[in-house]
C-alpha cells in the first residue's frame, strides 16, 4: 500500500509532465485534470497512512543512501504534500479556465506545472542535502519557465532576474553542501546530527550552514534579497503567481528551517539567529510599507508576500537556545503561518486575477465600483486578507498567537512589536483595495464578468485559510506524530 | 454532549447562517430576504429567552474545544452574558424591521443585510464567549463586519469615516491581543469566572497584572469610546441610520464596555482589581469622559453627531458604575448597559425617521417637526427625558442606583458628576425638544416624502415607539423579576459572593 | 598544504570570480558564463575536498555528474530566455527601462 502511494506521489507528476508535453493546451488540460485527481487521492492516502501509523524512512527503489535516494516521510512532510495537492489543484483548475488556449506557447504551461509539482514533492520528502538541491533546481527552473509564459518583454525580464537570483541561491546552497560533505562525509541531515553526537564540531562547519541558509534565504526572498520577487510574482499569470507565492518560496524556506532546527543548535550562534530574525522583521515592515504604496493590484499582493515571508524567519531566533516548549510553540506557529499564508495568498492572487480580468486593468484605482459587479471575488480577496492581517479565526491568527506566546515566553519581546505592527500594516494594504472597490463612481459601469468557476476556486481557498484557525490543534497534532527511526543511517 | 450544551451555538448560528443565506440571495429577492431576516431574528430571540430562563434556574449551557494548542474556544451562558445577548436579540429584531423600511430603494441591500447579520452574530459571540481568547475572536469579527456597514454609501466621507474607524479599532485590537497573549503567558488559559482569578495572586506578578490591565482597558476602551479614544464614533455617523442605531446602542460600544466589565469582574475579580489600585483611576477616566463628551455634544449642530457624543458620555456611565467598589453602584452601571441601549436606539431611530421622511439632518431644521410627525416626536421626547434621567424612566433608575451606591461607599464626588452630567444632558436635549414642539414649522421641509395614512412608513414608525414604550416599562416595572434591574442585581449577587 | 585543500581553495577562488562576474557584469550572456564559472568552482570544491582513505571518494563524483546535468538545463533555459528577451526588447541587459512597458490586462 505504502509502496503504491509513494510511487504514485513521486512518479505521476513526472509522467504527466511528459504526457502533457505531447499535447496542445486544451487536451493537456483534460489530461491534467486526471492527474490532479490521482495526486489528490495519493496525497490524501499518504496523509492518512502517516496520521495512523506515524512517519517512516523510505528508500527509493530499494537503493540505500548515499547513492540511493532516501525519503523522510513524517507528519510535517505529508502535511505539506497535502497542502501542495490542495493549492496546486486549485491553481491547475483555475489556470485551465483562465489561461488563453489560443496562444501557442501556453501549451507549455502543463508540463512546467507538473515538473514544479514533482519538485515540490521531492523537497518535502527529501532526506539528504543533495537531493534537496535537485528538487530545488527542478522547482526553480519550472517556476522561471512559468513566469516567462507571460510572453512579453516585461515577463521575460522578470523571469531572467528570477532565474539569476535562483541560480545564485542554489550555488551558494550547493557550496555549503560541498563543505558539509567534506567535513562530515555524509549528506543526510540525520547522519550529520548522528555524527555530531560523537564528535566535536569541526571548524568551518558554521560557514557551511551560513552559506546554505544564505542561499536559501535568497531563494525565499528574505529582505534585503527580495528584489527579484515582486516583479516575477506580479507580472506572471495569476495562477502562476499563486503557485509561486504559495508554494515555491516555501520550499526553500522549508529546507532552511529543517537545517536550522537540526543543525542550528550545534553550528549556529545567537548573533546569527537574531540577525536572521531582524532581517525577517525588516521584511515585514518594509514589505508591507511598499505594498501600501504600489499602484498595481498584483504588485500589492506580491509585496505582501515579501512581508509575510518575513514572519517565517522569526523561526530562527525563537528556536535558538530557548526552552523546549517555547521552541515547539515557535515551530507550530511557523508551520501554521506557512500553511495559512499558502492558502490565503493563493486565494488572493486568484481573486486578484479575476478582478484584473473584470476591470481590464491592473491598476488599483481601476477597481472603483467593482464591489457591486464582482462582490464574490472581492469577498474572497477580503477573506484571504483577514488571514494575512492575522485576525481571528484565521490560520494566520492562530500562527500569530503561537508566535506571540513564544516571543513572550522566551523574553524576546521585541518580536511582539513586529508581529503587531506587521498585522496593522497588512490591514492598511488590504483595506486600501477594499476602499478602492467600495468607492462609487458614475462613469465606470463597464465590467467583464469572468466565468463562475474562476470565482469559486479562490473562495474555497480563502475559506480554508480562514477555517484553519479553528482546527489548528488537529492540524498540528498530525505533525507531532512519532517518527519511527528504523532505516535511519 | 447534551442539547443544552448546543443552545449557545444555535443562538450564534441563527444570525451566522442568516448572513450566509442573505449573501447568496439575489439583490432582487426582497421578500425572501426580509423573511429570512425576521425568522432568524425571532428564532434567536426565542433561544435567548430559553437560555435566560435556564440561567436563572442554574442550568449550564456551554461548549468548548481546543482551538490552538494551549487555548480553548469556549461558548457559555452566564447571567451577565444573557444580559448582553438579550439586549442584542431584542434590538436586532427591531432594527431589522426598521432597516427594511429605511433601505427600501437603496442599492446593495444584500450586502448590507448580510454584514448586518454577521455583525449581530459577532455580538452574540461576544456575549457568549467563555474566555478572553474567544471574546477577542468575536471582538475582531465585529470590527470587520461593521466596516462595510460604515462605508455602505460609498461616498468619500463614508470611506474616510471607515478609515478612521479601522485605524482606531484595529490598533485597539492589536493592543488587546498583546494584553491577552501576555496574560495567557502569565496566568494560563483563564475562563470567565464569577469572582475572578487574582484574589490571592502572587505578589511577583502584581506589576505585570497592573500593566496588562492598563493594556486591556486601552484596547477595549477604543470600542467603548473612552476619552481620548472616542474619535472614531462621531465620524462613523455617516453610516445609514439603522447602523448608527445598532452600532451605538448595541454592538460596538457595548462590546467594549462589556469587555471591560468582564475583565474587572470575571478575570481580575472586583476585590483584586480594587486591591491592585486599578479601579480608582478607571473611575476618574470614566467621569471625565462623561463630562467632556457632554460638553462636546452641546456644540454639535448635526443631530446624529450630537447623539454620538451623548453616546460617548453615556457609555462611560457603565464603566463608572463598575469601577466603584460596591455592589449597588455596580448594579447601576450594569443596568445602564441595557437602559442606554434602549434609549439610544430610540433616539437614533427617530433621527433616522426625520432624515428619511423630511430630509432633516441638522438641529436648526427641526422647527415644528413635532406636529408633522407626532409619533416619532413622542418617542424622541421619551428617549431624551430618559437620557436626562427624569423619573420614572430608564435613565432615572440608572442614575439613582449609581448615586445611592456611590454614597454608600463614600464616593460623594460621583454624585456631583452625575448631577452635572444630567444638567448637561438637559442642556443639549431640551433645546431640541423645544424646537420640535414649540417652534413654528418653515414653509417646506428639505426633502419630504409621503406614505399614505401614517406620518412615515410603517416599518419606520413602529420600532421607535416600541423602544420608547420599553424605556418607560423598564423604569416603571424595575422591581419586577426579570426586569433589567433585578437581573443586574442577580449578577452582582453572584459576583460579590462567589 | 595538502592536495584536497588546494582543490578546495582553487574552487573557492573560481566561485569568487564567478560571483564577481555575476554581480558586476551587465550583459546577460556574460552573467550566464559567470554563473557557469561559479558552478565549476562549486563542483571543484565538491570533488576535491572530501577524500576517502587513500583515494578520491566516489559519491561526490556521482553528485557532480548530476550537478552538471542540472547546470546544463539551467544554462539552456537561460539562453532561450535571453534570446527571446533580446528579440522582444532589443536589450542585452536588465538595467534601464525596457523599451515596451506593458500595461493592460494579462
Amino acid at each position: 500500500m505504502t509502496l503504491w502511494l509513494m510511487a504514485g506521489l513521486l512518479f505521476t507528476p513526472l509522467a504527466w509532465a511528459v504526457l502533457t508535453l505531447l499535447t496542445d493546451f486544451t487536451r493537456g488540460r483534460l489530461v491534467t485534470w486526471g492527474g490532479i485527481l490521482v495526486q489528490v487521492l495519493v496525497s490524501l492516502g499518504l496523509w492518512l497512512v502517516v496520521s495512523r501509523d506515524g512517519g517512516f524512512y523510505y528508500a527509493l527503489g530499494g537503493w540505500q543512501a548515499p547513492l540511493g535516494i532516501e525519503l523522510r516521510v513524517d507528519g510535517l512532510a505529508v502535511t505539506f504534500v497535502l497542502l501542495t495537492a490542495v493549492v496546486a489543484s486549485a491553481c491547475g483548475f483555475h489556470a485551465g479556465v483562465y489561461i488563453d488556449p489560443d496562444k501557442p506557447w501556453h501549451r507549455y504551461f502543463w508540463p512546467l506545472f507538473w515538473f514544479l509539482w514533482s519538485g515540490l514533492n521531492a523537497v518535502w520528502l527529501g532526506g539528504d542535502l543533495f537531493n534537496l538541491y535537485v528538487g530545488l533546481e527542478l522547482i526553480s527552473l519550472s517556476a522561471v519557465g512559468l513566469v516567462a509564459l507571460g510572453g512579453k518583454a516585461g515577463a521575460l525580464r522578470a523571469s531572467l532576474r528570477y532565474l539569476l537570483a535562483a541560480l545564485l541561491g542554489s550555488l551558494a546552497y550547493l557550496l555549503g553542501v560541498a563543505l558539509i560533505y567534506g567535513q562530515f562525509g555524509t549528506l543526510s541531515i540525520a547522519g550529520i546530527v548522528f555524527w555530531l553526537e560523537e564528535h566535536p564540531v569541526p571548524a568551518g562547519s558554521s560557514l557551511a550552514l551560513a552559506l546554505m541558509v544564505a542561499g536559501l534565504a535568497l531563494k525565499t526572498a528574505l529582505f534585503p534579497l527580495h528584489r527579484w520577487l515582486p516583479p516575477a510574482h506580479g507580472i506572471a499569470k495569476s495562477p502562476v503567481s499563486a503557485l509561486l507565492s504559495a508554494l515555491v518560496v516555501k520550499a526553500s524556506f522549508y529546507i532552511a528551517a529543517r537545517l536550522w532546527l537540526e543543525l542550528g543548535e550545534p553550528l549556529g550562534n545567537l548573533a546569527a539567529a537574531q540577525l536572521v530574525g531582524l532581517l525577517g522583521s525588516a521584511a515585514v515592515v518594509w514589505g508591507s510599507w511598499l505594498a501600501c504604496r504600489q499602484m498595481e493590484l498584483k504588485q500589492v499582493v506580491a509585496y505582501s508576500s515579501v512581508a509575510q515571508i518575513g514572519y517565517l524567519f522569526l523561526l530562527f531566533p525563537l528556536t535558538y537556545s530557548v526552552s523546549e516548549s517555547v521552541s515547539l510553540q515557535a515551530q507550530q506557529g511557523i508551520t501554521l503561518q506557512v500553511i495559512s499564508h499558502a492558502l490565503a495568498k493563493a486565494a488572493m492572487f486568484l481573486a486578484a486575477g479575476n478582478l484584473v480580468l473584470s476591470t481590464g486593468s491592473r491598476r488599483v484605482d481601476a477597481l472603483t465600483g467593482v464591489s457591486r459587479f464582482l462582490p464574490f471575488s472581492l469577498f474572497s480577496f477580503a477573506l484571504a486578507g483577514v488571514s494575512l492581517m492575522s485576525l481571528p479565526p484565521s490560520g494566520g491568527f492562530a500562527a500569530k498567537w503561537l508566535l506571540l506566546q513564544a516571543s513572550l515566553g522566551s523574553g524576546q519581546w521585541w518580536w511582539v512589536l513586529v508581529l503587531l505592527v506587521g498585522g496593522l500594516l497588512s490591514a492598511v494594504y488590504v483595506f486600501r483595495i477594499c476602499r478602492a472597490s467600495f468607492l462609487e463612481s458614475p462613469e465606470t459601469n463597464q465590467f467583464y464578468h469572468p466565468h463562475r468557476s474562476l470565482e469559486i476556486i479562490p473562495m474555497i481557498l480563502a475559506l480554508l485559510s480562514l477555517g484553519l484557525g479553528l482546527v489548528s490543534a488537529e492540524v498540528l497534532s498530525v505533525m507531532a506524530l512519532p517518527f519511527e527511526e528504523e532505516g535511519s543511517p | 454532549m447534551t442539547l443544552n450544551a448546543w443552545i449557545p451555538v444555535f443562538a450564534l448560528m441563527t444570525s451566522l447562517i442568516a448572513s450566509l443565506v442573505i449573501f447568496a440571495l439575489p439583490e432582487k429577492g426582497y421578500r425572501l430576504r426580509t423573511a429570512v431576516n425576521l425568522v432568524a431574528a425571532l428564532l434567536k430571540l426565542g433561544l435567548v429567552v430559553v437560555m435566560v430562563r435556564g440561567v436563572f434556574l442554574g442550568v449550564d449551557y456551554g461548549v468548548s474545544f481546543t482551538m490552538v494548542p494551549g487555548v480553548t474556544f469556549v461558548l457559555k451562558a452566564d447571567a451577565f452574558s444573557m444580559m448582553f445577548a438579550g439586549l442584542s436579540a431584542v434590538l436586532w429584531l427591531l432594527t431589522t424591521i426598521y432597516a427594511v423600511g429605511y433601505l427600501e430603494d437603496s442599492p446593495n441591500r444584500s450586502r448590507f443585510f448580510g454584514f448586518f447579520s454577521l455583525c449581530v452574530a459577532s455580538t452574540m459571540g461576544i456575549a457568549l464567549a467563555g474566555n478572553l481568547f474567544t471574546f477577542f475572536l468575536f471582538y475582531e469579527m465585529l470590527t470587520l463586519s461593521t466596516y462595510p456597514l460604515v462605508v455602505h454609501r460609498g461616498t468619500e466621507t463614508a470611506l474616510k469615516a471607515g478609515r478612521t474607524y479601522l485605524i482606531y479599532t484595529l490598533t485597539g485590537g492589536a493592543v488587546l491581543l498583546l494584553a491577552i497573549a501576555w496574560l495567557h503567558g502569565v496566568a494560563g488559559d483563564l475562563p470567565f469566572r464569577e469572582g475572578g482569578h487574582f484574589i490571592d495572586a502572587d505578589p511577583d506578578i502584581h506589576r505585570s497584572l497592573i500593566l496588562i490591565f492598563m493594556l486591556l482597558v486601552a484596547g477595549l476602551g477604543v470600542k467603548a469610546a473612552i476619552f481620548p479614544l472616542h474619535g472614531w464614533l462621531p465620524q462613523a455617523m455617516v453610516a445609514p441610520a439603522p447602523v448608527s442605531a445598532l452600532l451605538h446602542a448595541v454592538a460596538v460600544v457595548k462590546a467594549g464596555a462589556f469587555g471591560i466589565v468582564r475583565v474587572v469582574y470575571d478575570i481580575y475579580g472586583v476585590e483584586a482589581s480594587s486591591a491592585l489600585g486599578l479601579l480608582e483611576p478607571l473611575s476618574w477616566l470614566a467621569a471625565f469622559t462623561i463630562l467632556y463628551a457632554s460638553v462636546r455634544a452641546l456644540r454639535q449642530v448635526d443631530l446624529k453627531r450630537r447623539l454620538a457624543f451623548s453616546t460617548v458620555s453615556q457609555v462611560s456611565y457603565i464603566i463608572l458604575g463598575v469601577s466603584i467598589f460596591g455592589p449597588v453602584a455596580a448594579v447601576g452601571g450594569l443596568v445602564h448597559l441595557l437602559h442606554q441601549g434602549i434609549m439610544k436606539i430610540t433616539l437614533f431611530f427617530c433621527a433616522g425617521n426625520y432624515a428619511e421622511t423630511l430630509g432633516i439632518h441638522r438641529i436648526d431644521e427641526m422647527d415644528g417637526a413635532g406636529r408633522r410627525m407626532p409619533g416619532t416626536s413622542v418617542a424622541f421626547t421619551i428617549g431624551a427625558f430618559g437620557m436626562i434621567g427624569a423619573p420614572p424612566l430608564a435613565g432615572f433608575i440608572t442614575k439613582w442606583t449609581m448615586g445611592s451606591g456611590s454614597l454608600a461607599v463614600n464616593m460623594d464626588w460621583v454624585v456631583v458628576v452625575l448631577v452635572f452630567s444630567s444638567l448637561l444632558n438637559a442642556a443639549y436635549f431640551l433645546p431640541v425638544l423645544y424646537r420640535l414642539w414649540f417652534r413654528e414649522a418653515g414653509v417646506t421641509w428639505p426633502h419630504e416624502r409621503h406614505w399614505g395614512r401614517l406620518e412615515t412608513s410603517a416599518w419606520l414608525y413602529w420600532p421607535p415607539l416600541l423602544t420608547a414604550a420599553m424605556t418607560v416599562m423598564v423604569g416603571v416595572l424595575a422591581s419586577l423579576p426579570f426586569s433589567p434591574l433585578s437581573w443586574a442585581e442577580l449578577i452582582m449577587l453572584r459576583e460579590y459572593a462567589p | 598544504m595538502t592536495a584536497p585543500l588546494l582543490y578546495a581553495l582553487a574552487g573557492a577562488m573560481l566561485c569568487g570570480i564567478g560571483l564577481f562576474g555575476l554581480l558586476w557584469l551587465s550583459h546577460l550572456l556574460r552573467k550566464l558564463l559567470a554563473f557557469n564559472i561559479m558552478g565549476s568552482g562549486v563542483f571543484l570544491v565538491m570533488v576535491g575536498l572530501p577524500q576517502h582513505q587513500g583515494g578520491p571518494d566516489p559519491v561526490p563524483q556521482a553528485l557532480v555528474l548530476t550537478g552538471i546535468v542540472v547546470a546544463i538545463a539551467a544554462t539552456a533555459l537561460a539562453v532561450v530566455l535571453i534570446r527571446r528577451y533580446y528579440h522582444l526588447s532589443g536589450m542585452t541587459s536588465l538595467e534601464g527601462d525596457p523599451a515596451s512597458r506593458e500595461g493592460g490586462a494579462e
